[in-house]
């Protein structure tokens, strides 16, 4: 799943997609006549998830470095925690954009596209690939502009001046409404610091110890009647703990 | 064209938990049953593992249980006036797929609707007379108290349902829900444990001069042994349990509950991701012949059967007889028609409360752990010169607290940088939330139809939705906030925000999955699409059973409810139907 064509136009990206959600429609699920116990396959529908390759998988090296400083300055380290370029929300999201997240394949994506009311919710034709793609290419263009440099380039405090500036809507890109992209990206980056780590963010589960979430544990039956006290549960993540896998 | 396969007794749509019931109980009659589902068959072992169960980038945020949106989703619109657009993703509500269906990420709370509800117009009618908006469109069920009583203890002891009584045979129960209609006998199970904050909710509640009690739950409190002998075990309080699998076998679905057993019979066969198009009708339109399905290769194939029962989600027991062209698709311009009238919803309120000194360890908890008050539910109190009708459950359930969802902050707050986090980590574990799960009574101009324009992967018009609060819910949410408001304050958080349901129904944040009517139960074909039976009018052999039954919401969730109407109908078709088949209530 790799897609590095960066100089796609928006119509060949469209189709591209397009292609791609129909080849995810035939590989789904077979319909199946039940009668009796079924037979069980251990992991059948669990397979064991690798998101340690090194690389980037969707972005390209200038993509990834924008949005390694988006993140860092979406999550800044400080006294609490790592950056989350630190803490793999990059790493996250590229390999959420390389899967069948970034086609949005399961979501109904049907025209005809009209923006709606604000009840409506998100009527965006743009899956999250062509968001990010359309997006960086347009906050690049603005900061050359602004700045005559790429946006990883800026001092933290022009990132955060373009930043807010995307936030609020005060900044237009060319290519995508800027909120839209901003939503998008402070999205996935919220999901990639809190998200468990085997999905390429939350490294050494770092967001989950700053806030005190002990993770993918399943049973608290020994701790539900201590009310009103801090428990100090090490975190655990699907893959384990460190403290599981330690030598000696 | 569809290849005609060999007739069968039964066909059932929709295998949760309301086709799960039906198809059990059918089968003990011997009768041959085809079960229909458009998603996998879903297993606790396979699906839900403990190993991997606990995620919620997979469960909560790309709603791994739930339809996809690309097979199927519905239109949505606040008015008649509005183009209604496709919800590209679930929001507001999160119909499931699959074998359990919805009921696999259900929270489990598992009220019975009270006796009055039954014969709601009838009864505030009686109680407020012309005081009763005009705008409210709120129908008697057709049935009663005393009818519904047993089917929903069947239900408890099917889902080992953990709670205390409030009223045993009249006898009124100290520590149970007092408001609640008079049960033949305790739930099965004692109440769940507690976290802190439901706790300290109860006490405040109980200085004020309420009566809390534990919120019935279908999480079992202890291992239990249901009534069909299927095993469960006690819930762990994980806290990944609303819009997750249960791995522990603790909370009650159709596949911890029936399936197991219902597979086993000889005389039953599920087939899985196979969907139903439609159901065929003969040149009378008075006798439903079968359904017609589509399997994953894309060849239709038409099942005739003597008893045809669709237990669907709402959306797709109402799509369906739209498509299929049973009753008449209610027009709310000439107020005429019945498929597709009385949709109503569920009003949701709450109040948040950010403390500094307190530590609720908010990710232990499930859907259906907490403690609850019902004084300002449905008619509990007098609504004269209040101006609405209605109210709503109150209650602390913390659900579990996985932090990509769960990071309560003050408003205002930044939503990144180092003060983002500053807040991030101070309120995380000190805040606490009192919800307040109002009724939504039916209007006319409220209703579903066949949307002009989307159409679903087979071309099928999608569902469309028009819907809003109507004057009356939100009179009634702001009211009952304000009274839940009082609590919060009593209880000195620093800060409290409340959030009353007091604007246009927005699609995106989630409220509920407690969706209702379309194709409502009644004693009038008039007025109404199927009897008390859940029988269709005018055509005997088929049945539409789930919360599309429901003339109005309660302020109550609406599972133990489909649940009991499943059994009702099941017991009707097997008592009096399999006997005399035909109309079971002429009018």
């Amino acid at each position: 799943m790799t897609e590095k064509s960066k100089g796609l136009t928006r119509r060949q990206l469209l189709k591209s997609s397009a292609t791609t959600l129909a080849v995810g429609a035939a590989a789904t699920a077979k319909a199946a006549t039940v009668v009796g116990v079924p037979a069980w396959v251990p992991f059948d529908h669990n397979g064991p998830m690798h998101y340690d390759t090194p690389g980037w998988q969707f972005f390209t090296a200038a993509e990834a470095s924008a949005v390694e400083a988006i993140v860092a300055r979406l999550i800044p380290a400080d006294d609490l925690s790592v950056s989350g370029k630190d803490a793999g929300c990059a790493v996250f999201i590229d390999r959420q954009l390389a899967g069948e997240y970034g086609t949005f394949s399961r979501l109904y994506m049907q025209g005809p596209f009209e923006k709606g009311t604000p009840m409506q919710g998100d009527q965006s034709e743009l899956v999250p690939r062509q968001r990010y793609r359309l997006g960086l290419a347009g906050l690049e263009g603005y900061c050359q502009k602004q700045y005559q440099k790429s946006f990883s380039a800026l001092a933290p405090e022009e990132q955060d001046k373009v930043l807010t500036g995307l936030d609020k809507g005060e900044i237009a890109l060319d290519g995508i409404d800027a909120k839209l992209f901003f939503q998008q990206v402070l999205g996935n980056t919220m999901e990639g610091f809190f998200a468990d780590p085997v999905y390429g963010g939350n490294r050494d589960m770092v967001s989950w110890k700053m806030i005190g979430f002990p993770g993918a544990r399943y049973d608290y039956r020994e701790y539900i009647g201590l009310h009103n006290q801090k428990l100090n549960l090490v975190p655990l993540s699907i893959s384990g703990s460190s403290a599981w896998t330690k030598k000696g | 064209m569809a290849k005609k396969l060999p007739s069968t007794d039964v066909v059932v749509v929709g295998l949760g938990w309301a086709g799960s019931i039906i198809a059990n109980e059918l089968a003990d009659e011997g009768l041959k049953i085809i079960g229909f589902e458009r998603g996998p068959w879903r297993d606790t072992a396979a699906d839900f593992n403990v190993a991997s169960a606990a995620d919620e980038l997979r469960y909560n945020r790309r709603q791994d249980l739930m339809l996809r949106t690309r097979q199927n989703t519905t239109t949505i619109r606040n008015s008649v006036t509005e183009t209604a657009l496709p919800m590209r993703s679930w929001g507001s509500f999160h119909p499931g797929n699959g074998t359990g269906g919805a009921g696999n990420h259900w929270a489990g709370i598992t009220f019975r609707f009270q006796p009055h509800e039954f014969r709601l117009h009838s009864y505030l009618t009686e109680r407020y007379g012309k005081e009763l908006s005009p705008e409210l469109t709120l129908q008697d069920w057709g049935t009663d108290w005393e009818e519904m009583e047993p089917f929903y203890t069947k239900f408890d002891r099917l889902a080992g349902v953990s709670g205390k009584a409030g009223n045993i045979k009249g006898v009124i129960q100290e520590g149970g829900n007092t408001f609640e209609g008079a049960r033949s006998e305790e739930y099965p199970n004692p109440p769940t444990e507690q976290t802190y904050a439901p706790v300290l909710f109860a006490e405040a509640a109980k200085n004020l001069g309420y009566k809390p009690f534990p919120v019935p739950s279908a999480l079992v409190s202890r291992p239990y042994v249901n009534s069909l002998g299927v095993a469960m075990g006690p819930c762990t309080y994980c806290g990944f349990c609303t819009n997750y699998g249960c791995a522990n076998y603790s909370k009650a679905s159709a596949i911890t509950t029936v399936l197991p057993v219902l597979i086993r019979k000889p005389n039953f066969t599920a087939m899985t991701n196979c969907e139903v198009l439609r159901v065929t009708m003969d040149s009378s339109g008075k006798r439903a012949t079968g359904i017609v399905y589509m399997d994953s290769n894309g060849e239709e194939w038409e099942q005739p059967a003597d008893l045809v029962v669709i237990s669907a989600f709402i959306f797709e027991n109402v799509r369906l007889m739209l498509l299929s062209g049973v009753g008449q698709p209610y027009d709310p311009v000439t107020n005429t028609g019945t498929t597709g009238r009385n949709y109503a919803y569920q009003t949701a309120n709450s109040v948040r409360m950010f403390f500094d000194d307190k530590n609720f360890n908010p990710f232990i908890g499930g859907g259906a752990i907490g403690m609850g008050i019902d004084e300002f539910n449905n008619d509990n109190f007098d609504h004269s010169g209040l101006g609405f009708v209605g109210g709503g459950s109150t209650r602390v359930t913390p659900i579990g607290a996985a932090p990509i969802d769960s990071r309560p902050l003050p408003p205002g707050a930044p939503a990144w940088g180092s003060e983002w986090k500053k807040a991030t980590v101070k309120n995380y574990a000190s805040t606490m939330s009192i919800g307040c799960e109002a009724s939504s009574y039916a209007t006319r101009t409220n209703y579903l139809s066949l949307d002009p324009t989307y159409k679903d992967p087979h071309g099928r018009p999608l569902l469309r939705i028009t819907f809003d609060f109507p004057e009356n819910d939100r009179k009634m949410a702001a009211y009952v906030t304000g009274k839940v408001g009082e609590i919060a304050k009593s209880m000195n958080p620093r800060q409290m925000v409340p959030s009353a349901q007091t604007g246009h129904w927005n699609s995106s944040p989630y409220q509920s999955s407690h969706i209702v009517g379309g194709f409502i139960m009644g004693a009038d074909p008039k007025n109404s699409s199927v009897n008390k039976y859940l029988q269709v009018w005018g055509v005997p052999n088929l049945f539409v059973v789930g919360s599309s039954a429901f003339p109005q919401n309660p302020g109550y969730n609406p599972t133990g409810t489909v649940a009991a109407l499943a059994f009702k109908a099941a017991d009707a078709i097997r008592t009096r139907y399999l006997k005399r088949p035909g109309e079971m209530i002429s009018v």
